[in-house]
């Protein structure tokens, strides 16, 4: 897997809450068998009229977010179905990196980004940054002002710069294991294989159908 | 040592060691496989040459892809959807995974099929790259959605690297109202916290209403727990699990001493009366009314007796959410629920295909018929469920009452098969996801209970079934 270090890009925004797996990859997509050419397909009914040409309303759309490799977007991105597809198609699209804001509701904090959605970010090398929704405001308003401005990102020291003028930095929180996993850009199995020993002790004191 | 949730005694029962990192390497019971999210994890132990732990431990079925009408079931048009069903099968008989296949008397959706066959069981971990692999947690079981990263991880290790999740209890006091289902405990409570309020959470459902509830009822609860945010949604077992696995050819369930021996066990697991939970929420049963979906996710959601919402009336989401929601849906703030006319209704889904479903329909729709202008799929969830119906006589209730009776499959669910609605057609459905296009592209989308859709099918729009009668 290809580590995250620091990165900088231009920012698209896309102004949805709760983006569901569905628009981001739809169903018809699904039956490939290969783990590439889903980019192409990303957000495929919102980003295609019925002529199969772009959709020029839909947002990701707008030359001056050609190539953007930041995504900004509202809560709860990434619900839904657990289709890791939806990964590879923001990965493969170009994105590195994708920022949406928890929230405060019925006195819990609720995430920005979907648990599954989440944790196949972290397998496929993509970052997923969580702010306050006063900083996503923030960052909406910016790029609005002035599309195709860039953030630069470092995953070490945990913030997100805009490259606005003043720069305006953004301090996020990560999970330890998520960021020295995405630092050194590792391979789950082999990790795993290597408490192999571990495993099989286990598995003789452990039946798996009844107690012992 | 101290008090323990049901979620705890299995979390813990499962932990292989903790790494050195501070997740846990949690073994999985059980790996439960489709063809979709499966491919690029057994493509990906190939490249690696790697094999499959414990395939003894895997159970794989096909039902994304499935046609359901008899004449495209075994030969599947779609060549795309074929060659991923092939793909199963040669990735199943190439590292030796038990497969049920199309022709099998077992096939069906998975999170049905693993139930029936006594796959699932209390105090497992069961996973599947499929997010609804919820359901199983009504029996007592961690069971929780995985992406096909970590299919392939379960693959070759049987182990998963998981971070601790935190508890939330959610108590469902009192009795329901007659008519009023655990489809519709579970709506309200999403209406409740939102579609993202269980994030990080595994939700444990308590209270006289869930104990009162059927297995079948239950795994409609846990199903929807991923709809609230909730990777997981568990159960705690009693008498009615364990009748349950006792009470047909369950050939994986243990049986005499074994199964005594297992019971005592169960009975082991619910949560101690003063183990806490992080998070606690109590919803008053007795005052759930029907619930009917009217947006484009599982929280936009209200009584059967309200009104589609304007833009700034819904609490936790934004006028243009609401906004772009009503635009797709094509509805109009201030219209009742009941005078939404229908152009489709769906039973179907691991949310609602079991055979107690489609017998509670059979009783509210036996010997009258459907409304002209809507169109019935009835989709069982296996080919056990279908069977069983057909001896009971379902099959011809459903058939007279003008509706379709398919074989067992995901079907419109999700339109990865032909079964999918036109733009614009506007349907119920017993299934779980409301999202744009999930049924078939601009597709709108009600979701409801087994019973609400039965009344919305011989009436053409939905009613409240709490005050309802159908006509002679
Ligand atoms: S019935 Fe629907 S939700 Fe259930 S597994 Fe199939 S597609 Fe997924």
């Amino acid at each position: 897997m290809e580590p995250f270090t620091t990165h900088t890009g231009v920012i698209a925004t896309l102004d949805r809450a709760n983006v569901d797996t569905d628009q981001i990859i739809p169903k018809q997509f699904l039956k490939s068998i290969q783990r590439t050419g889903f980019g192409k397909s990303l957000f495929f009914d919102w980003r295609y009229g019925d002529d199969g040409k772009p959709n020029p309303d839909f947002e990701l759309n707008q030359p001056e977010f050609e190539g953007a490799s930041i995504l900004v977007t509202r809560n709860n991105f990434g619900c839904g179905s657990s289709r890791e597809h939806a990964v590879w198609a923001v990965a493969q699209y170009g994105f590195r990196a994708i920022v949406a804001p928890w929230q405060e509701s019925l006195g819990s904090r609720v995430p920005g980004f979907a648990d599954i959605f989440c944790n196949n970010c972290v397998k496929n090398g993509i970052l997923t940054i969580e702010l306050s929704e006063s900083d996503v405001d923030q960052i909406f308003a910016v790029v609005n002002a002035r599309k195709g401005i860039e953030a630069a990102i470092d995953l070490e020291a945990q913030t997100l710069t805009l490259k606005s003028d003043p720069e305006h930095v953004f301090s996020f929180e990560v999970n330890a294991v998520v960021k020295d996993h995405l630092l050194r850009g590792l391979d789950d199995i082999a990790l795993t294989l290597a408490h192999e020993a571990d495993i099989t002790a286990f598995e003789q004191q452990h039946n798996t159908q009844l107690p012992t | 040592m101290s008090a323990k949730t049901l979620f705890d005694k299995i979390w813990d029962r499962h932990v292989v060691k903790t790494m050195p990192d501070g997740t846990a390497l949690l073994y999985i019971d059980r790996h439960l496989v489709h063809e979709v999210t499966s491919p690029q994890a057994f493509e990906g132990l190939r490249l690696a040459g790697r094999s499959l732990r414990r395939p003894d431990l895997s159970f794989a079925t096909m039902d994304h892809n499935v046609p359901t009408t008899s004449e495209d079931r075994m030969t599947i048009r779609d060549p795309i959807s074929a060659a991923q069903v092939e793909a199963l099968r040669a990735n199943c008989r190439e590292f030796g995974v038990n497969l049920y296949d199309l022709q099998s008397d077992h096939q069906g959706i998975v999170h049905i099929i693993g139930p029936e066959m006594g796959i699932t069981l209390p105090g497992m971990t069961i996973v599947c790259g499929d997010s609804h692999t919820s359901t199983h947690g009504a029996f007592g079981t961690l069971a929780f959605g995985i992406g096909t990263s970590e299919v392939e991880h379960v693959l070759a290790t049987q182990t998963l690297r998981q971070s601790r999740p935190k508890t939330f209890r959610v108590e469902f006091t009192g009795q329901l109202q007659p008519g009023v289902t655990s489809k519709d405990m579970i709506l309200k409570l999403i209406g409740l916290i939102g579609t993202a309020g269980g994030t990080g959470y595994v939700i444990e459902y308590a209270g006289e209403a869930v104990r009162a509830l059927s297995m079948e009822a239950r795994m409609t609860i846990c199903n929807m727990s991923i709809e609230g945010g909730a990777r997981a949604g568990m159960i705690a077992p009693d008498d009615v699990t364990y009748d349950y696995i006792a009470a047909q050819d369950r050939p994986f369930a243990p049986k005499g001493a074994d199964f005594d021996r297992a019971v005592e066990f169960w009975r082991t697991l619910p949560s101690d009366p003063d183990a806490t939970f992080d998070r606690t929420l109590t919803i008053k049963a007795d005052e759930i009314a029907p619930q009917v979906t009217w947006g484009t996710n599982p929280g936009m959601v209200v009584d059967v007796t309200e009104r589609v919402p304007a833009p700034g009336e819904v609490p936790g989401a934004s006028a243009r959410d609401v906004e772009q929601a009503l635009a797709y849906m094509g509805l109009t703030p201030g219209t009742p629920m009941t005078e939404i006319p229908l152009d489709t209704v769906f039973i179907g889904s691991c949310t609602n295909a079991r055979i107690e479903d489609l017998r509670k329909i059979a009783t509210i729709i036996k010997g009258r018929r459907k409304a002209d202008s809507v169109r019935v799929i009835v989709v069982p969830g296996s080919q056990q469920v279908r069977k069983q119906a057909e001896r009971e006589g379902i099959d011809r209730i459903f058939v007279d009452a003008g509706a379709e009776w398919r074989y067992a499959g995901c079907s419109m669910c999700l339109g990865m098969n032909p079964d999918q609605l036109k733009p614009g057609e506007r349907c119920a459905s017993t299934s779980n996801r409301n999202f744009e296009g999930r049924q078939g592209k601009g597709g709108r989308t009600h979701l409801v209970s087994p019973e609400m859709a039965a009344a919305a099918l011989l009436e053409g729009h939905f009613v409240d079934i709490r005050n309802w009668q159908p006509a002679a």
